[in-house]
């Protein structure tokens, strides 16, 4: 039970990450039909920024500054880079983010170098126990910061003028024009949006085992989060984290025991099975828009 | 009608294989020089084009199931993976630590390695019916970390990760290929037998892309609900795009590793994938000389920056110095599909195009 407890609380903290990444995936998607794969380049740069800011102006300010600076630079990369492409397919804009990524994580990486850098985080591989298991203290963070920060955002996009504009964009780009709002702003804002969550992610990631030049695999597990949950739904980026989260976790603990015909560490990639398995059933994710189309 | 290059008087004359004389003679006069080639220069870089050829016969796959029928596929390292297996599996040698069964004759293990390929292509269009645009994206990068697991476990297969194992043993008519004979050295040969498939699927693509079911691929990516309207059968020919570019692969995959020898698992991941859609958009979509052009823009491309450090000093040729050579690489190839997509979406066949209608009129081209 105890097993069972502490892969669940990993499961979910870890599934809060990509929730996180898998957040701002949507929040790209809503506004400008565009998968982002941008993202990981961001976590990265976000992470490493932490590093270098850390011992100068303690853990938590460093987060707040990486946050703000890593929206910033997304912001600059959706004006230069993603601007000129507004009405080109989505998949050819697609591939220039993977270009953007390419590029940003190659300068990252001269910045990491071959060691691991560490975040002066304040809770390390600490333990404390959690309704009778001994559950990371990170774990708990995440998951906390991820319920306070998915509330500001739906906080934000229920009440606040800003997020208003952005949903009337997501739901008809022509019409919020004609109401008078900046589409153009709305595309960079989501971008700095979702640079800031990559971040955030980004340094949730590094606690513990510290940045190295392959974390930004990591925040590829926010792909299967956002086809579960549905491109176009907040609310299904969340489950979709937390649920790969835990599958992964689950995976990781007791696969050995009942399937080991499937390998070692299939766990890191059952999160994969599973988005094949339910698009099979569902082909839109969990809580995806069924498109109407019309000749 | 002698005289008139530009009059066609009849549909088939005009959906011709080569329409006009200066693409019947610029085709015959490459083939030529390409036929030339391997008499100029040296075996190295005899053996990067022929990887080079391998590539484009790949990215020709690639762009039948995304430049032309408009499936997008992140998906294309798995499939150059089950054919990379197939090839080496089939015509190695069992050793205790990997399995083989010895059929070293290319023609059958190039064969059966594309229709392995294409079999699990057909596996998987039917989701790729079920879906559209992004989420199929997604579906089939899913696939490569998928496959990724199953051919880091399946040591018997593929000899585990960073050991890896002999690629496919080439051998045509009982000449062995990857050694050197009286008449040939293995670089020479290799690449004169890449360089003759390359022409042959290229050839055999450009037929089918201009044939009914060609037609029927554009129609589906331009509007697949209006093709379905006029009587397209979305699913036949959905699976059946799945198929032949996954065969394509599958022959690619085969090949791919032949010039070197050995291959592990661990090449088959997203990056190989990106590698071939960078092939295709830089080359231009939706065209299969496109495709060629831009499998060896892709693969000579770490050969040209590795030059660079000799004319740009601040530049360093090893991993020690500040700004490498391999970072320029990295940095180099995003740039590049950022600036081809913006500046020119139709890649080097685009370009080409522009040239060619520059110098038709010239020097009246205004």
């Amino acid at each position: 039970m105890d097993e069972f407890l502490q892969s669940l609380i990993r499961g979910l903290g870890n599934g809060s990450i990509y929730s996180l990444l898998a957040l701002g995936f949507v929040i790209i998607y809503k506004s400008t039909q565009v998968i982002s794969f941008a993202q990981p380049a961001f976590m990265l740069a976000g992470a490493v920024l932490v590093s270098y800011l850390a011992p100068a102006v303690s853990f938590f300010g460093a987060v707040l500054v990486a946050a703000v600076v890593i929206a910033v630079l997304a912001l600059g990369v959706e004006r230069t880079v993603l601007r000129p492409m507004v009405g080109k397919p989505v998949f050819v804009v697609a591939i220039i983010t993977i270009g953007v990524d390419v590029v940003v994580r190659v300068v990252t990486n001269a910045f990491i170098g071959l060691d691991v850098r560490q975040v002066g985080d304040p809770w390390g591989l600490d333990t404390i126990s959690f309704l009778g298991a001994e559950v990371q203290q990170r774990y708990l963070v995440m998951i906390a910061t991820t319920a306070v920060v998915t509330a500001a955002l739906f906080l934000f996009f229920r009440y606040s003028r800003i997020g208003l504009a952005m949903r009337a964009v997501a739901y008809d780009q022509e019409v919020a024009l004609a109401q008078g709002i900046s589409v153009g702003s709305v595309f960079a804002l989501s971008w700095a949006l979702a640079g800031g969550l990559a971040a955030l992610a980004g340094v949730f990631v590094a606690t513990g085992a510290g940045v190295d030049q392959q974390l930004w695999i990591v925040a590829l597990k926010a792909l299967p989060a956002i086809i579960l949950g549905g491109l176009e739904s907040l609310g299904g980026a969340v489950v979709g984290g937390l649920a790969v989260g835990v599958v992964e976790s689950l995976f990781g603990t007791y696969q050995g025991d009942f399937a080991p015909w499937l390998g070692p560490n299939f766990g890191l990639v059952a999160p994969y099975a599973l988005m094949l398995l339910v698009l099979l059933v569902r082909p839109y994710g969990l809580f995806g828009k069924r498109e109407v189309e019309r000749l | 009608m002698k005289g008139r290059p530009e009059l066609y008087t009849s549909y088939a004359q005009d959906m011709a294989f080569l329409n006009t004389r200066p693409k019947r003679a610029w085709t015959g006069g490459l083939v030529v020089f390409a036929l030339l080639v391997p008499f100029l220069i040296t075996d190295d870089l005899l053996q990067l084009l022929a990887t080079a050829f391998v590539a484009a016969i790949g990215a020709i796959g690639l762009n039948i199931v995304t430049g032309y029928a408009g499936q997008v596929s992140l998906g294309h390292a798995f499939f150059l993976a089950i054919g990379a297996y197939t090839g080496a599996a089939l015509s190695g040698s069992e050793t205790g630590r990997v399995i083989g069964f010895g059929i070293t004759s290319l023609p059958i293990w190039l064969l059966a390695s594309g229709l392995v390929a294409a079999f699990f292509g057909v596996l998987v269009a039917p989701v790729a019916v079920r879906l559209r645009g992004l989420y199929l994206a997604i579906v089939t990068l899913g696939l490569v970390f998928l496959g990724e697991h199953v051919f880091r476990e399946w040591t018997s297969l593929t000899g585990g990760p960073g050991v890896g194992r002999p690629a496919a043993v080439p051998e045509l008519f009982g000449v062995r290929l990857d050694r050197d004979n009286a008449v040939f050295t293995a670089a020479q040969q290799l690449y004169l037998v890449m360089f003759v498939l390359l022409v042959i699927f290229a050839v055999l693509a450009r037929n089918l892309v201009r044939s009914r079911v060609g037609r029927a691929f554009a129609a589906v990516r331009d509007r697949d609900l209006a093709a379905s309207v006029i009587g397209v059968d979305l699913t036949r020919y959905k699976v059946l795009a799945f198929a032949v570019s996954s065969f394509y692969a599958g022959v690619a995959g085969a090949l791919l590793f032949v010039v070197n020898g050995f291959f592990d698992p661990g090449s088959f991941n997203l990056l190989l994938s990106v590698q071939y859609i960078a092939m295709v958009l830089i080359g231009g979509a939706g065209t299969i000389s496109g495709a060629v052009m831009g499998a060896l823009f892709i693969t000579l491309l770490p050969r040209i920056t590795r030059e660079l450090p000799a004319v740009l000093p601040f530049i360093s040729g090893d991993a020690t110095g500040a700004f490498t050579v391999f970072q320029l690489e990295a940095v180099l190839y995003g740039v590049l599909i950022i600036v081809f997509l913006i500046v020119e979406p139709r890649g080097l066949f685009g370009i080409w195009v522009r040239v060619r209608n520059y110098w038709r009129t010239w020097p009246f081209s205004y």
